[in-house]
């Protein structure tokens, strides 16, 4: 275990940061103590510090280009808002998207009030924030147990989005479980069983194989029976095209609803960033199964597009929650639109 | 798979037909809706700025114009460059030279890499290898545990490995017990990394240089946006990979990533996995692909498939029952068992011209466990029953239902989908069964 540690450690200095495993025995003895007054030290700062850091990649890619595109220019004429287009499309924006930014870019740039190429910067950021705004009841993670099923395709990273999510939830002094109902993928309980004991979090397992409604269903019971605050059901990925496992998805959700009404109260769908136009396919399918009520994007530090935020907040309307931007525990991060725009436009 | 693409190609070259006589306008518009069509399929930007502009080039010459059927003309030419796009011949894995081969898998975090260790594993031992699994992913919890779950599933014997084993110790102990096993390939799976990942990276450089893999495969979700072709170029600059493996076609996704990353890196995409079973793993023929991507199906793949399962004699007395109108029950039935060896139903009816672009017939595959209970209604028929399914009333159903063990709705729901089925064999029988050169139906 310790040589294990070791090497997570060395893949990515992260996991001192409340995995090594000193501090996860801290945390048996401490109980809670000890991340709470992590969480308190961490400043504002520091946070929007490593957003912007970590969205380095995605301020490289299309805001640099953007940035050459428009210096040097004094004016706004057609070939340059077709190159604008191209640097659009080329982060993932999507092409609907592009389209309807440029459209009022266009019209903006015809009534004149767009001149120069700094105005035109500024309200390209100012219609990316527009369209990343999604009108959305924040998460309360109230009444307890608060029941969130992650759900999406394979290999997006629900897991791993869990086990950060569970981190995230810890630290504000949530008792949190976790229900292993991803009972198909082999060793997928192990991995969230290990993720599980070195957060100190509880995991309901049954054994692979079984019916993952009738884990969800049990998991319940036992989230109940130990009064938890939070309880996250972890699912199979499957393709959003697979009819039958949607269905099993469909009967996971009814099976929750049976046990605790009005639950699950958050469905959250996991997309990863590198992922093209096909992530509206996959929220779209994965919206009509199951309701999906907000989304995590994973892996955006990974990536130089980025630009599939923007398309999915604005043709799903699903609120984004949650952003991956690397393999820190704290770096699953509550979403906040302006927040994100300053990060990646600013200098 | 490319169903989106197809569809939206299909639409322009519907339109570019009913045209009759091209001017240059109806073509240049046909080529700028085929540039938007690649671009939300995920295409790479360059990829297609280069691909519209060599379309036009020959499409608005003479080839085209003079031509009789002129919009043929541009459905070939955008055939030929899709082929040229996804590289022209079907590479085979390379695993001459010295004795264990190795096959690297790199790639990022879920892609599919331990998954697709295990597919190639399987492949490669139906085609008479002794392969042998080394899972040297020793960071993402549990990845060991899922690699060795997998192989003994397949009954292939993998590498011991533990989390506290540096994974080029994994790399080079794993080829050496390989060797004394009587193993003739190792197949390493490793870590999921960023490209941009330099320590990883090196971790890579240096598994590579103490086993010297024959084959250095990235593996890329079929998924991927606009990213594929700096992910691959990446992988390709530090490690010089050998080839790709593209996973998770059978979902919706457009093919951006395989029609872009053969024409930036040059490196040929070998393999492809097509669906969560161990056996749903392809090689990958460019032409096919095409084919499919353009709606001519895929007979080629199709006809392989079969005959690495169907019985011919069957299959001969199939197709005359085909082309006669005589499929009865008991064909149905013969037919599930067949496919039932094949893959998934769904797999094997997108294969087939002009099916992908039947609208009815979505939805209609059922899945394997659906499969099993059809199998069961038809066995608590009578042969009569069997042979003649209108003669099934009532009070027949409910028998049959109870036999089966099933609902009376379940039997009815088979017997409306056997209904469309025969609905639908017809309207083949008219138009596209001629189009099949004899003896070429794969049933």
């Amino acid at each position: 275990m310790k040589r294990w540690i070791r090497k997570i450690s060395g893949q990515d200095q992260d996991l001192e940061t409340g995995l090594s495993e000193e501090d996860s025995q801290e945390t048996v003895t401490e109980k809670g103590a000890a991340p709470e007054h992590q969480a308190a030290q961490a400043p504002r700062y520091g946070l929007f510090k490593r957003l912007k850091e970590q969205m380095g990649r995605t301020r490289g890619g299309f805001i640099r280009q953007m940035d050459e595109l428009l210096t040097g220019r004094r004016e706004i004429d057609r070939g340059l808002l077709d190159e604008l287009e191209e640097i659009l499309v080329m982060a993932d924006m999507g092409v609907g998207t592009v389209q309807e930014i440029l459209d009022r870019l266009r019209s903006e740039v015809k009534r004149h009030e767009i001149d120069d190429p700094e105005a035109l910067r500024n309200k390209l950021k100012e219609h990316i924030l527009d369209l990343l705004e999604v009108p959305a009841e924040p998460l309360e993670w109230e009444p307890a147990p608060f029941v969130v099923l992650v759900v999406g395709v394979n290999g997006v990273g629900k897991t791993t989005t869990i086990a950060k999510l569970a981190y995230l939830l810890r630290e504000q002094g949530r008792k949190v479980m976790l229900v292993a109902a991803d009972t198909f993928r082999a060793a997928a309980v192990e991995q969230l069983e290990t993720w599980g004991s070195r957060l100190d979090v509880p995991v309901f397992k049954q054994r692979t194989g079984t019916d993952p409604s009738a884990v969800a269903y049990d998991g319940m019971d036992a989230a109940k029976n130990r009064n938890m605050d939070v309880v996250i059901v972890d699912t199979a990925g499957r393709l959003h095209t697979k009819v039958n496992l949607m269905e099993e998805l469909k009967k996971i959700n009814r099976v929750i609803s049976q046990k605790i009404p009005d639950a699950p109260h958050e469905i959250l769908l996991v997309l990863d960033a590198t992922t093209g136009q096909n992530a509206i396919s996959q929220a779209k399918l994965f919206n009509e199964a199951t309701g999906v009520t907000g989304i995590a994007l994973t892996k955006l530090d990974g990536t130089a597009k980025g630009g599939i935020v923007v398309s999915i907040a604005h043709d799903l309307g699903i609120p984004i929650r949650f952003i991956g931007i690397g393999e820190k525990m704290e770096d699953l991060r509550p979403f906040d639109a302006r927040e994100f725009v300053e990060a990646i436009f600013s200098s | 798979m490319f169903d989106n693409l197809s569809q939206r190609l299909d639409a322009v070259f519907k339109k570019l037909k009913g045209y009759g006589k091209l001017s240059e306008e109806n073509i240049q518009e046909g080529i700028r809706e085929v540039r938007l069509a690649l671009l939300e399929a995920d295409v790479n930007y360059i990829v297609v700025k280069d691909f519209v502009a060599r379309i036009r080039e020959r499409a608005v010459g003479q080839e085209v114009m003079d031509s009789l059927t002129p919009a043929q003309q541009v459905i070939k030419i955008v055939h030929e460059e899709l082929v040229k796009l996804l590289g022209r011949h079907n590479q085979n894995l390379n695993l001459a030279g010295r004795q264990p081969a190795v096959i690297l898998l790199v790639g990022l975090q879920g892609s599919g890499k331990t998954t697709t260790a295990a597919k190639i594993a399987r492949w490669l031992r139906t085609r008479g290898r002794k392969p042998y699994l080394s899972p040297a992913d020793v960071y993402r919890p549990a990845a060991i545990e899922q690699l060795k779950t997998l192989g003994a599933q397949l009954n292939i014997d993998v590498f011991p490995s533990d989390p506290s084993f540096s994974p080029v110790e994994i790399a080079r102990r794993s080829v050496a017990k390989a060797e004394a096993s009587g193993h003739d390939t190792v197949i390493l799976d490793t870590a999921g990394r960023l490209h941009i990942d330099e320590e990883l990276m090196t971790e890579l450089k240096d598994i590579k240089a103490a086993v010297d893999p024959q084959e250095i495969l990235l593996v890329a979700d079929s998924m991927t946006g606009q990213d594929a072709v700096n992910i691959a170029k990446e992988f390709d600059r530090d490690l010089s990979i050998t080839g790709v493996v593209l996973t998770k076609l059978e979902g919706d996704a457009r093919g951006g990533a395989a029609l872009s990353i053969q024409t930036v890196t040059g490196r040929p995409i070998k393999l492809v996995g097509i669906g969560e079973k161990l056996d749903a793993l392809e090689s990958f023929h460019p032409d096919r692909i095409a084919n499919r991507i353009l709606g001519m199906g895929d007979v080629l793949t199709l006809i392989e498939k079969a005959q690495d399962t169907v019985d011919r004699k069957k299959a001969l007395e199939l197709q005359k029952k085909l082309k006669k109108d005589t499929f009865t029950l008991e064909d149905f039935r013969d037919q599930l068992r067949q496919i039932r060896k094949m893959g998934s139903l769904e797999q094997i009816l997108s294969m087939i011209p002009g099916l992908n672009k039947m609208k009815q017939l979505k939805g209609l595959a059922p899945d394997e466990k659906e499969l099993i209970q059809v199998e069961a209604i038809i066995n608590s028929m009578t042969p009569a029953e069997r042979r003649n399914y209108t003669i099934i009333n009532a009070s027949r159903r409910r028998r049959i239902a109870k036999g089966s063990g099933t609902t009376v709705q379940d039997v009815n729901k088979l017997l409306k989908n056997f209904a469309t089925m025969n609905k639908m064999l017809k309207k083949m029988r008219k138009s596209n069964f001629k189009q099949f050169p004899k003896g070429l139906l794969p049933f």
